[in-house]
């Protein structure tokens, strides 16, 4: 029998704030435990949450860009449930009305587009990290450390609809959904270091049936590859299970990223009742249209709309869009760029050429140079005057990626202007002639092509900052011809 | 004696410099010496840390407000580094990293904290037999309760074991154990104080407020703790009022309601004609008075006992033994770290009051519970807005009775749940009321208590002031 697959994504992001959701404690990662804290993330008695206004701003951003419909007033809730990472033993949530609803992605899997709904967008708030000795989980460990650093971080949940048909699309969609996050700057989005974060709801169906069949809840997914891995090894697991007249229980399974294979850890049956109700700590969130209208216009263009206008307006080919569109930061450099020098297509060679060459040969990212747009511009307009020739230019950019000097300052320094004085031509090509005899004559026999040999030796005395043309008018009147 | 004096006229002596604070704080610590084995208001006395406190407002002499005024602090506040138990086992060792912003407030005012006085567990009780250290005994009969669950610091005032003190109320908190002390309790409008360091019972209807002598003393503490703080986003950020300017003596043509409800068979003979009596007392002074019926009021009781253990079932889910507090020594695994751990901590009414919580919560029970409590709540507060269509201020009985035995409704907590009944429906529709003695029966006072409207605490302190004025009760005070 022939399949349908049903994959659903929750996928967790964390915002890119400077504190936690409800307190001012940094969301810094990588400092020593326990020492982001303060009364209010370690739910000491009598403390109360204050919402983060810039993690509301940045989920709304978010929302907006994936097309959700803001909700007039939203609540947070209180999910209930025991645990040492939750130090107030509940977690403040979303539940029943969450910030934004009713949106769609769309994402392209082998060259088509397919559009994916958004069920929901809301906000909650992180746990801390459990460390265990004498055992890898809280049961059997001989010890357990708690570090509440992480506790309070906020973090973006994000649903989508059960429209995704194969793993492939469910890959398909985190990479675009990163790209998005990223491109308009309310999360770094990396898989590996958990800023990125995604379960999958997944079930099989006959093809044709209406009706879902049982699903499963994957989690354990710490990158894209995973993610498909993932998918794959359980949408397999289901058709094996059901073609052999089998039955699916519905649980949670672990991705094993070494076997590759899902492993059951609980059953929904003993599901907690997590005791949802309104936490009569905060008050709704009710967006103004003011402020809407604000974070819509701090939101930007979206990557979707870029590609368009990359694509129609600077006729760029669809291989350069897609280079320059690959991360945020070199998508800002080439409109930076662009902003003082009126040549797309120039700027886009060198930035897809030799610069993004360097940047590979010396494993680094866009944000990592010294060297600004305005000067690589500033180098770009120095061909142009005929200061520099295209050629030189290439070691010139390679000289200020190493140094971090400025481009005029290298050209400066070594003397790398080109010669615009003919007289200073002019005696080279006499040192020349007189060093070539041999070639002089068989020029002057007629054998034309010599004189590119000749030229050759002028840019060499010169260290190329004649320019050729030139440098031939000159032989060619020098030999009498 | 000086710890008898009320904070206004400690005040003047303190600012004509006839008294210094160190001997107004040392007068209190004497009473303390004298009757607190018999009271025992206090969980904890600071006794240095006033004294410190009371120096530094002699030396420097400037007495505005606050001033060098002893006062009393209801365990379920937090104090930095002072011990903070909310009378409960599991917090009997907590040293709070932090102040609540009242506290802070009272620091800020100069007053001298001189220490923390005992409550029902986690301020859930009537009478203070609900504390998991001691029963807090009445100052006019020893043995009757306080009321609760701020009856030490309720006992406290009533006994000139501190100048002023402050109370919590969720249902009743501060006005019942102000009407069985003969005091005055002053509950304010939900969001007009903050409640950040407050350790929360249930969250939405929790609320700090003063308990003192008289009407003038509670304006003054309600004069340093009412304001928005932006660490509680359920406090209100509007002007705060000098409620000194409330206390004016007339209430001439002022519409005063008389809750119908509250008069019937359920509340004492004695204490239904000392509030007929006040109704009267407020008519010979101008004011018109009529009977007014508020038909939800009868759901009130059952719809608090929905929702105020429901937000506590989840506020006391963090005394886990994980991180403060109590922590089981029998804890061969995390569960069973949890079960014992609580096991151990809390006592019977809380633990009642959990169970009813987490039932109330729980899938499957949420709306037949929790939701229809949620929406008869908005009923009662409708019926408290058409109310005050026609009133100014609402009036009734603060409690049934006067103080009841130490160890009468113990065993019956029905019983116990429903001497709240004329307090709980404020604290559900989230305004202003205040409880002042208004009679006695039996050697015990009899409270009366006025409600107003949402941020309406001048009409209740104008009111309150004119009856005061013209009457002795609040003279009175308990030999001990």
């Amino acid at each position: 029998m022939k399949y349908e697959t049903i994959i659903g994504l929750e996928i967790h992001a964390q915002l890119l704030t400077e504190s936690k959701m409800f307190c001012a404690c940094s969301t810094k990662f990588g400092a020593k435990p326990n020492t982001n804290i303060c009364p209010v993330c370690t739910g000491q008695p009598g403390v109360l949450p204050v919402m983060n206004q810039k993690a509301i701003e940045l989920a709304i951003k978010t929302a907006l860009a994936l097309n959700c419909k803001i909700e007039k007033s939203s609540v947070f809730a209180r999910k209930n449930y025991f645990y040492p990472d939750l130090p107030k033993d509940f977690q403040i949530s979303q539940y029943e009305l969450p910030l934004a609803t009713l949106g769609h992605l769309d994402i392209v899997v082998e060259g088509k587009k397919k559009r994916i709904g958004i069920t929901r967008v809301h906000l909650e708030e992180d746990a801390g990290k459990l460390v265990h000795k004498g055992a890898a989980r809280i049961m059997g460990a001989t010890e357990s450390l708690v570090d509440y650093n992480r506790t309070g971080v906020p973090l973006m949940e994000i649903v989508s609809e059960p429209d995704l048909r194969s793993p492939a699309e469910a890959k398909a969609f985190m990479e675009t959904l990163q790209h998005l996050l990223q491109f308009i700057g309310v999360c770094d989005a990396k898989m590996e270091e958990g800023s990125l974060r995604c379960d999958a709801n997944i079930s099989l169906r006959p093809a044709g049936e209406q009706k879902f069949g049982t699903k499963t809840e994957v989690k354990n997914m710490n990158s894209f590859k995973a993610v498909f891995k993932a998918l794959k090894a359980e949408e397999k697991r289901h058709e094996e299970v059901l073609s052999e007249g089998g039955k699916i229980n519905q649980e949670t399974r672990f991705f094993d990223d070494i076997t590759e294979q899902t492993i059951g850890m609980r059953s929904k049956e003993y599901a907690h009742d997590y005791r949802y109700f309104p936490e009569p700590d905060l008050v709704p969130i009710e967006p103004s249209a003011d402020w809407l209208a604000k974070i819509k216009n701090t939101s930007g263009e979206l990557p979707e709309a870029k590609r368009d206008r990359f694509l129609n307006e600077y006729k760029l080919p669809e291989a350069d869009a897609e280079v320059l569109l690959a991360t945020p930061a070199l998508t800002a450099y080439f409109e930076e760029c662009l902003k003082l020098y009126d040549h797309p297509k120039t700027i886009a060679n060198w930035l897809m050429g030799d610069l993004t060459a360097y940047l590979k040969t010396n494993n680094l990212a866009i944000e990592q140079i010294n060297l600004t747009p305005a000067q690589l511009v500033e180098m770009l307009q120095m061909i142009d005057k005929g200061t520099i020739s295209g050629k030189l230019a290439k070691t010139i950019l390679v000289e200020a990626l190493k140094s971090g000097k400025t481009i005029k300052d290298i050209v400066a320094e070594q003397g790398l202007t080109q010669i615009s004085d003919e007289g200073e031509i002019k005696n080279i090509i006499d040192e020349v002639i007189e060093k070539n005899p041999k070639q002089v004559g068989e020029f002057r026999s007629g054998k034309d092509a010599v004189v590119m040999f000749l030229v050759g030796q002028v840019m060499k005395l010169s260290k190329g900052r004649a320019k050729p043309d030139a440098v031939q008018k000159l032989l060619r009147q020098k030999l009498g011809q | 004696m000086l710890n008898n004096l009320t904070a206004h006229e400690a005040h003047s002596l303190l600012a004509s410099k006839k008294i210094s604070s160190v001997e107004l704080t040392e007068a209190v610590f004497a009473q303390i010496e004298k009757t607190e084995n018999k009271l025992k208001a206090y969980v904890t006395l600071t006794k240095d840390e006033a004294l410190k406190r009371a120096k530094a407002a002699d030396n420097n002499g400037n007495f505005t407000g606050l001033a060098g005024i002893p006062i009393a602090i209801k365990d379920n506040m937090c104090t930095k580094g002072i011990l903070t138990t909310c009378s409960s086992k599991i917090l009997a060792n907590y040293l709070p990293p932090y102040d609540a912003t009242i506290v802070e407030k009272l620091a800020a005012a100069g007053a001298a904290p001189i220490g923390k006085t005992n409550l029902d567990e986690f301020a859930m009780g009537s009478s203070t037999e609900n504390s998991g250290f001691h029963t807090t005994h009445n100052p006019w009969d020893l043995n009757t309760v306080p009321g609760g669950s701020s009856g030490g610091s309720a006992a406290a005032v009533a006994s000139g074991e501190c100048i002023l003190a402050l109370g919590s109320d969720t249902g009743g908190s501060i006005r019942q154990p102000a009407s069985f002390c003969g005091v005055v309790g002053l509950k304010p409008t939900y969001g007009r104080v903050s409640r950040y360091g407050l350790v929360a019972f249930a969250s939405s209807l929790d609320q700090i407020g003063p308990l003192a002598k008289d009407v003038t003393d509670s304006a003054w503490l309600m004069n340093v703790l009412a304001g928005y703080d932006p660490k509680d986003s359920t406090s209100v950020d509007i002007p705060v009022p000098d409620y000194r300017m409330a206390l004016v003596n007339d209430v001439k043509k002022f519409r005063i309601g008389l809750i119908s409800d509250l008069m019937g068979k359920g509340t004492d003979e004695a204490v239904k004609a000392a509030i007929k009596d006040a109704a009267r007392k407020l008519e010979s002074l101008g004011a018109i008075v009529e009977e007014v019926s508020l038909p939800t009021f009868e759901y009130a009781v059952p719809t608090y006992y929905l929702i105020a253990p429901a937000e506590a079932s989840s506020n006391l889910a963090r005394f886990d033994g994980v991180k403060f507090g109590h922590r089981s020594s029998d804890a061969p695994d995390l569960l069973t770290m949890y079960y014992n751990t609580r096991r151990e901590g809390f006592g019977a009414e809380v633990k009642r009051r959990i169970m009813l919580g987490t039932y109330a919560l729980s899938a499957g029970y949420y709306d037949a519970y929790y939701l229809k409590a949620l929406k008869v709540r908005t009923l009662i507060k409708q019926d408290f807005e058409k109310a005050f269509k026609h009133f100014d201020v609402l009036i009734s009985p603060t409690a049934p009775s006067p103080a009841f035995k130490i160890g009468e409704k113990a065993a019956d907590p029905l019983s116990m749940y429903l001497s709240d009944i004329a307090t709980i429906p404020v604290n559900l529709a989230g305004l202003p009321a205040i409880s002042l003695p208004c009679g006695f029966s039996g050697g015990l006072p009899i409270g009366l208590q006025i409600i107003g409207e949402a941020f309406a605490e001048e009409k209740l302190l104008q009111v309150a002031y004119t009856y005061e004025q013209n009457t002795e009760w609040h003279k009175r005070r308990p030999t001990l």
